[in-house]
């Protein structure tokens, strides 16, 4: 009996199986299928959910006008929660078994590079929003950013800690597993040296971790002017806390990664005061195409975009202009005017790809008050 | 000099809170034989137990009076947990093999790290501020209120132990069915009380101890259990696994190290050099700094 019982749930897990694959498998041919995957969880959750309500802002709006080359959007998202290793995943998954015709990609650039390797061998185009690692885009000619460089971003905090922050003596605190922060490290050091900077000290961590005491205290003994962090928010986070705690004072700045209303959460709230990161675009823009996507946003979810949000809007746009363009949904084809993107008018400013695959666009820098976000001042390229 | 006395301090707070979780350990592999790698988790539901109870608490203003209220229920909390894990898991396993009941724990420590990432969700949470941190200068050292909050607790919470084990009846119990299970039997000892009130107060250690660590270190996800309870671990093997002392120098041995290796030599080798440290114990004397070292009498 407890044998036949055991056969008749497996037998009944396969037959379930069987069914939802075969109704994944149906499609109409009046759709195009766009692919996306982000950290929906994990520990920078915030990044893949900014992201995702950013798309599909873009793929509402595109369906209400009748959709693309006459067929409606549609979007399959995966979460690849914030791993590498699943990331390979479910893209796979995306190109294999729902045939996407493009892939929007993630937010961190680690993930991004696991992603793009597998768009590139099977030909599907992907882009990314907010992934800023050069090398992101370096993969493969299918692979495309809207979004700057790291080297320029770190140009852009080395010229404002110099000549806005007007500190000299800087120590770094970089995650050593992480490709976005270690490019970011490596471009500010070298910028900031030959423009006369000096940096103290340099001390390392690995995402995740929770106890950051001993770095900060050997970087509170070279008494640095202040603390460049090229991290993630969840991280950054602790950091300043600890920092605070072991009497480390000085005026901590990053970049984009710190980006989301978690930054920002418990304690961290007092222990960033006054601290600054580059990032995309700033909300408190007057221009009218910031402030309308920042409308139609809020009525949607009910919370305020922040730059991956901006970003991925503008991915999806530009992805859904190249297929038009096209007039094709063959990934050479998109992928051929996805690379002679010029003058677009994003939510995130005017971009143009160059031929590296990289938008090229200012960057602004913002200062933590309150808790809140603040506008501080923009750098051009 | 102020460097180093830091760095001490970050050690030795880090490293109480290893001996707590580890303290657990060995009083179960004392009693029982067999390591339970659930224990991690019972440090990670400690945590998120403090935090659930101080947002229904509404804890705004930290207050040391509902930081202890909180820090009590969790540990009851806990206690009640790892009791019940025990009663489910483990004693319908007592007459099988060594293996099979380690297996099982390892099974139970993976139900709960997935149950919590579906029950809290996967991403981190901020840990209210339920004590206020107050920073002040030793020789030129900040050393942060939270750092001697941690130390004092811990230091309470082992010399709370040492009396109940050495001075208690039940202590009595559990050292006389730790040196021989069937003769303690045989003597009119209740094993199942005896290994039920172990798991009692080794969980509450590891629910104070998620507490103290999410007071120093405010951001908890449900997998947040793993490295800490595989480094309380080690810190019991350092110690002589089965011996209380042993855990308790252990902890703080494995948080010092770690914490002078990522202040002086390189934060990449921060998880190695526990495990560097388990792997040289195991082969030069694998009954650790304190064990005893028995006979196997034919």
């Amino acid at each position: 009996m407890k044998n036949f019982l055991k056969q008749a749930s497996v037998l009944c897990i396969i037959i379930f199986a069987i069914v939802l694959y075969s109704c994944n498998k149906s499609n109409t041919s009046n759709e195009i299928l766009i692919g996306e995957y982000a950290s929906l969880t994990g520990s920078e959750a915030t990044f893949g959910q900014s992201e995702h309500n950013g798309l599909v802002l873009a793929v509402e709006e595109i369906n209400s006008k009748g959709g693309v080359l006459g067929k409606q959007i549609k979007l399959i998202t995966e979460d690849n929660q914030g791993k590498p290793s699943e990331t390979q995943t479910v893209v796979q998954k995306l190109i294999n078994r729902d045939k996407v015709v493009a892939i929007i990609g993630e937010v961190a650039s680690s993930r991004s590079k696991a992603g793009a390797p597998i768009c590139q061998a099977a030909k599907i185009p992907m882009i990314t929003p907010a992934s800023t690692n050069p090398e992101v885009t370096s993969i493969g000619d299918y692979i495309f950013r809207v979004c700057f460089i790291d080297p320029f971003q770190a140009n852009v905090m080395s010229k404002f800690a110099l000549n806005s922050m007007k500190v000299k003596k800087v120590a770094l605190l970089i995650d050593q597993k992480n490709a976005y922060s270690t490019g970011l490290a490596d471009n500010f050091k070298k910028v900031f040296l030959e423009s006369g900077g000096e940096i103290v000290e340099e001390q390392k961590y690995s995402a995740g971790d929770k106890d950051f005491k001993a770095q900060l205290t050997a970087i509170k003994a070279k008494n640095p002017e202040s603390v460049f962090i090229p991290g993630y928010y969840t991280d950054v986070n602790l950091i300043s806390i600890q920092a605070r705690e072991i009497g480390l004072n000085c005026t901590l700045f990053g970049s984009d990664g710190w980006e989301s209303e978690k930054l920002t959460e418990g304690k961290a709230k007092d222990a960033l005061e006054g601290s600054f990161f580059s990032t995309h675009v700033s909300a408190d823009d007057p221009s009218p195409v910031i402030q309308n996507f920042i409308k139609k946003y809020q009525q949607k979810y009910n919370s305020k975009p922040d730059a991956m949000a901006f970003l991925a809007y503008d991915a999806g746009m530009i992805l859904f202009d190249a297929i038009k363009k096209a007039n094709s949904v063959e990934g050479e084809k998109i992928k051929n005017e996805l690379a002679k993107v010029k003058d677009y008018p994003g939510v995130t400013g005017i971009i143009t790809i160059n031929e590296q695959r990289n938008a090229v666009k200012p960057a602004v820098v913002m200062e933590i008050k309150n808790g809140n976000f603040v506008y501080k001042e923009t750098i051009a390229p | 000099m102020s460097e180093f006395l830091q760095q001490l301090i970050n050690g030795l707070s880090l490293g109480s809170i290893y001996a707590l979780i580890a303290l657990g350990y060995t009083m179960v592999y004392g009693i029982l034989k067999f390591i339970n790698f659930a224990h991690g988790e019972i440090f990670m539901l400690g945590a998120f137990s403090g935090y659930y109870l101080a947002r229904a608490f509404g804890v705004n203003n930290p207050d040391i009076v509902m930081a202890v209220v909180i820090l009590i229920l969790t540990m009851t909390i806990t206690s009640l947990i790892g009791v019940i894990i025990e009663k489910l898991a483990y004693k319908p396993l007592r007459n099988s093999s060594k293996l099979t009941v380690l297996i099982t724990a390892i099974g139970v420590s993976l139900f709960l790290q997935y149950t919590g990432q579906l029950l809290f969700g996967a991403d981190p949470k901020s840990f209210p501020t339920i004590i206020e941190n107050v920073s002040f200068n030793v020789f030129g050292a900040t050393i942060g209120s939270n750092q001697i909050v941690v130390l004092i607790s811990s230091t309470v919470l082992m010399f709370a132990l040492r009396i109940i084990v050495m001075k208690t009846k039940m202590g009595i119990a559990i050292r006389a069915v730790s040196n021989n299970l069937t003769a303690a039997s045989l003597m009119g000892i209740n094993i199942n009380n005896v290994i039920s009130f172990t798991f009692i107060i080794g969980s509450s250690l590891a629910g104070a101890a998620g507490i103290l660590y999410s007071i120093n270190y405010p951001s908890i996800d449900p997998l947040m259990g793993m490295l800490p309870g595989l480094k309380a671990f080690i810190a019991a093997v350092l110690g002589g696994i089965g011996n209380f002392p042993g855990a308790s120098v252990g902890g703080l041995i494995i948080g010092l190290v770690e914490t002078f290796t990522v202040g002086y030599l390189s934060p990449t080798y921060r998880d190695a050099i526990a495990f560097a440290i388990l792997i040289i114990i195991l082969l030069v004397k694998p009954t650790g700094l304190f064990g005893k070292k028995e006979i196997e009498k034919v």
